[in-house]
C-alpha cells in the first residue's frame, strides 16, 4: 500500500504515475488503424523468417547457440512485458519461475543419462538412495507438464494471497526480490537434492539424441524460436481480448476498476500467473539450450537484468520487450568478452540513461520517430 | 538450551543492523516514494570508510562513515533521483543501476577480494553470552533510534520532515521547502547506512557485494513495519532478526530464508500495510 505517500509537489499520485505515462495505444496495445494491422504483420512474418530460415543458415552453430539463449529470456521478458508493461506489476522475481521451469527439466534429463541410477552430484555428495521428490521426474511427461504447472501454481498461491489483501507496487516488487533471493539460498543448501551451487549440468542425451550435436542445437534453436513466436502471438492475442483491456484498466487505476464491479485481484493474478508459466517454459528451454541450471541463474541480479532489458526495449510494447532481451544479451556477450572490467560500468550507466532520458525504451524512441515522421506527412 | 540463549544476541545484533539499514529506507520511501537499491553501497561505503580509517580509532569511522554515505546520498539525490518523484518502480530500477556501478568502482578502488577490519581491542571479549562487539551493535542502534526519535518529534526540522512525510502538497502549501527536507531525509537515512556499514565490519569481512545481502531483508522490514513508522521499523526488524537466527537454528540455514518470506506474507495476511500505519481517507 502506498497509502501515505502522496505524488512529489504537483505531480499525479504515485500510482498512476507508477511509470511513465504510455502512450495511448503503445505499441501491442494499439488497436491499429487496418493499415498498421497490416504493417505489423510483415514485421512479424519478416522476423519470423529471418530467425527460422536466415539465422540458422548464416550463424555457425556457436553464435546460434547464443542466440537460443537470448531467445530463451525473451521469453522470460515477453512475461515481464506483460505482467509489468501491461499489468503495472514489477516482478522481480521471474528467476524463480525460470528456475522451477530449468530445475524440472534438469531433473528429468539427469535421471534420464542416469539410467536407473543416482544422478553423478548425488554420488559425490553422498546421497544414497533417489530422494522422494525426485522419483516422479524421472517420467517425461510428468516433468514437462511441471515445467508449467509448478510456476503457475506459485505464482497463482502467491499471487492471490498478495493482490487479496492489495498489496501492490514497490511492496509486490520487494516480495517477488524476497522470493528470488530466499530459493538461491534454499537451491544453494541443499546440496544433495539440487547440485548446490553447480546446479545441475552435465547432460548427454534429449530425447534420444546427442544434447551436444549441432543438429540436436539447431533443432533447438528452432524450437526456441517457434515457442517464441507462438507465445508472443498468444499474449498479444491476450492483450487486445477483453482482458486485456481490463488489465490496462487494472493498470492505470485499480479502485475504478473494482468500483465498476471487477475484481482486480483476479485479473492481476491470473496475468502474473502467464507470465510465470512463460518465464517456466524458458527455463526449461534452457537447459538443454545452455547445458545448465543453477542458482547464479535464477537469482537477485539476473531477475532483475531482466527487467532492465525489458525496460530497455520498452516496456509498453511486447515486441520492445522481446527486443530488449535480445539486445541485452549481445551487449552483455559482447562486451564481458571485450571490456570485462568496464561491462558493470556500462550496465549501470546504461539503467540511468535509459530510466532518465527514454523510459518507454527502444519501442518509445521508435513509435515517435514514426509519430514525427507521420505529423510531418 | 544455551544454543537457543546463544541465538539471542545473534538475532537481536542483525536486528539492530538491519534498523539502522531500514530506517533510512523507510523514510525515502515513506516520504519520497523512493526505492533506493543503491542504499545497500551506502553501508558497503561505510564499511570501507571504516577499513580505511583502521588505527585512527573506531568511534572516529562512525560520523566518518555516516558523512561519507550520506554525502553520497545527497549526491545520488540532487542528480538522479530528484527527477523521478512519482515515479518508485522507476527509482529501483535507476537506483540499482547507480549500485551496480558503485559494487564496480569499490572492486576497483580495493580489489574485489573481501577485506577483514580489525575489531577495536575494547570490543572483542564478552559478559557470558553477551559479546561486546553486539552488544555495541545494539546500543549504537538504540542510540540512532533515540537521536531519530528526538530529531522528528523535538526538532523544527523534524516536524516539517513529518509534515512532508504526511501530505506533501499541503506541506509544500503551508511554506515548507520539500525540496530542502528531501534533501535532509536522504542525507540523514544514507548516514544510517554507513554507521550500519561500520556496525557491520564488527561481525564479518567487507566486500563489494556486502550491501547486497543486507538489502533484501530491509526491505522486508520496511514492508512490514509500515511506510515511515519508527515504531514498525523497530519492531519489524527485531522480529525479522530474530526470526532469521532462530529460523536457522532449528531448522537449516538455507531454509531460514524461505520460513522468514513464508512469514511475510502471512503477516501480510492479518495486516496488509504493515504493523503501524498512517490512516488518511485516501485510496490506495
Amino acid at each position: 500500500m502506498t497509502a501515505p505517500v502522496e505524488g512529489a509537489d504537483t505531480r499525479a499520485p504515485i500510482e498512476s504515475a507508477d511509470a511513465a505515462v504510455p502512450d495511448k495505444g503503445a505499441g501491442a496495445t494499439a488497436p491499429g488503424r487496418p493499415v498498421r494491422r497490416w504493417q505489423g504483420a510483415a514485421a512479424f512474418t519478416a522476423v519470423a523468417v529471418l530467425a527460422l530460415v536466415v539465422a540458422p543458415l548464416l550463424l555457425e552453430p556457436f553464435r546460434l547457440g547464443l542466440l537460443a539463449k537470448y531467445l530463451c529470456y525473451a521469453i522470460v521478458a515477453l512475461g515481464i512485458g506483460l505482467a509489468w508493461g501491461q499489468g503495472g506489476m514489477l516482478t522481480l522475481g521471474q528467476g524463480v519461475f525460470f528456475g522451477l521451469g530449468g530445475y524440472a527439466m534438469g531433473m528429468y534429463l539427469k535421471l534420464n543419462d542416469a539410467g536407473g541410477d543416482l544422478p553423478d552430484f548425488m554420488v559425490w555428495s553422498g546421497v544414497e538412495e533417489l530422494p522422494a521428490l525426485w522419483k516422479p521426474f524421472g517420467n517425461p511427461v510428468f516433468a514437462l507438464t511441471m515445467v508449467v504447472v509448478l510456476p503457475v501454481a506459485v505464482a497463482l498461491l502467491l499471487g492471490t494471497l498478495v493482490f487479496r489483501q492489495r498489496v501492490r507496487g514497490a511492496y509486490f516488487a520487494i516480495l517477488t526480490q524476497a522470493l528470488a533471493a530466499a530459493l538461491v539460498i534454499l537451491l544453494v543448501g541443499q546440496q544433495g537434492l539440487t547440485g548446490g551451487t553447480n546446479g545441475l549440468t552435465n547432460f548427454f542425451d534429449f530425447f534420444g539424441r546427442d544434447v551436444a550435436a549441432d543438429e540436436t542445437q539447431r533443432g533447438l534453436y528452432l524450437l526456441v524460436a517457434v515457442v517464441l513466436g507462438v507465445l508472443y502471438l498468444g499474449a498479444r492475442q491476450l492483450v487486445r481480448s477483453r482482458f486485456g483491456r481490463l488489465l490496462l484498466a487494472v493498470r492505470d487505476g485499480e479502485d475504478r476498476v473494482r468500483f465498476l464491479g471487477y475484481n482486480p485481484a483476479t485479473v492481476k493474478t491470473l496475468t502474473f500467473a502467464v507470465s510465470a508459466g512463460m518465464a517456466g517454459i524458458a527455463g526449461a528451454l534452457f537447459v538443454p539450450v545452455v547445458g545448465i541450471i543453477s542458482p547464479a541463474l535464477l537469482g537477485v541480479v539476473p531477475s532483475l537484468e531482466l527487467v532492465v532489458a525489458v525496460a530497455v526495449g520498452g516496456r509498453f510494447a511486447l515486441a520492445g520487450a522481446v527486443l530488449g532481451a535480445v539486445v541485452m544479451g549481445y551487449a552483455r556477450t559482447y562486451f564481458s568478452e571485450e571490456l570485462p572490467d568496464a561491462w558493470l560500468y556500462l550496465q549501470g550507466a546504461l539503467f540511468v540513461l535509459v530510466m532518465t532520458l527514454a523510459p518507454k525504451g527502444i519501442a518509445g524512441l521508435a513509435a515517435g520517430l514514426v509519430r514525427r515522421r507521420e505529423a510531418r506527412a | 538450551m544455551e544454543g537457543v540463549l546463544n541465538q539471542l544476541p545473534i538475532g537481536l545484533s542483525i536486528g539492530a543492523v538491519l534498523l539502522l539499514i531500514a530506517l533510512g529506507l523507510t523514510f525515502t520511501f515513506g516520504q519520497m516514494g523512493v526505492i533506493n537499491m543503491a542504499h545497500g553501497e551506502f553501508i558497503m561505503a561505510g564499511a570501507y570508510t571504516a577499513y580505511l580509517l583502521q588505527g585512527v580509532g573506531f568511534l572516529i569511522a562512525l560520523p566518518a562513515a555516516f558523512v561519507v554515505a550520506g554525502v553520497m546520498g545527497l549526491i545520488l539525490e540532487r542528480t538522479l533521483i530528484r527527477r523521478f518523484y512519482g515515479r518508485p518502480l522507476d527509482t529501483l530500477l535507476l537506483t540499482w543501476g547507480v549500485s551496480l556501478m558503485l559494487q564496480q568502482l569499490a572492486r576497483d578502488l580495493f580489489g574485489a577480494p573481501n577485506v577483514q577490519v580489525a575489531s577495536p581491542a575494547w570490543l572483542r571479549g564478552g559478559i557470558g553470552i553477551l559479546p561486546y562487539n553486539r552488544l555495541f551493535i545494539m546500543a549504537l542502534a538504540a542510540a540512532s533510534v533515540l537521536a531519530i526519535w528526538a530529531y522528528m518529534n523535538r526538532t523544527g526540522q523534524g516536524r516539517r520532515m513529518r509534515a512532508v512525510m504526511q501530505n506533501r502538497r499541503l506541506a509544500a502549501t503551508s511554506g515548507i521547502d520539500t525540496g530542502r527536507v528531501d534533501q535532509r531525509t536522504f542525507f540523514i537515512g544514507s548516514g544510517l547506512a554507513g554507521v550500519a556499514g561500520v556496525a557491520l565490519t564488527l561481525i564479518g569481512p567487507v566486500g563489494p557485494t556486502l550491501g547486497t545481502y543486507y538489502i533484501v531483508d530491509a526491505f522486508l522490514v520496511v514492508v512490514a513495519g509500515g511506510l515511515g513508522q519508527l515504531r514498525g521499523a523497530v519492531l519489524a526488524a527485531a522480529g525479522l532478526g530474530l526470526l532469521n537466527s532462530y529460523a536457522e537454528f532449528w531448522s537449516d540455514a538455507s531454509l531460514a530464508k524461505v520460513v522468514v518470506f513464508v512469514a511475510i506474507i502471512g503477516f501480510l495476511q492479518i495486516r496488509p500495510q504493515g504493523l503501524f500505519f498512517v490512516r488518511s481517507r485516501a485510496l490506495t
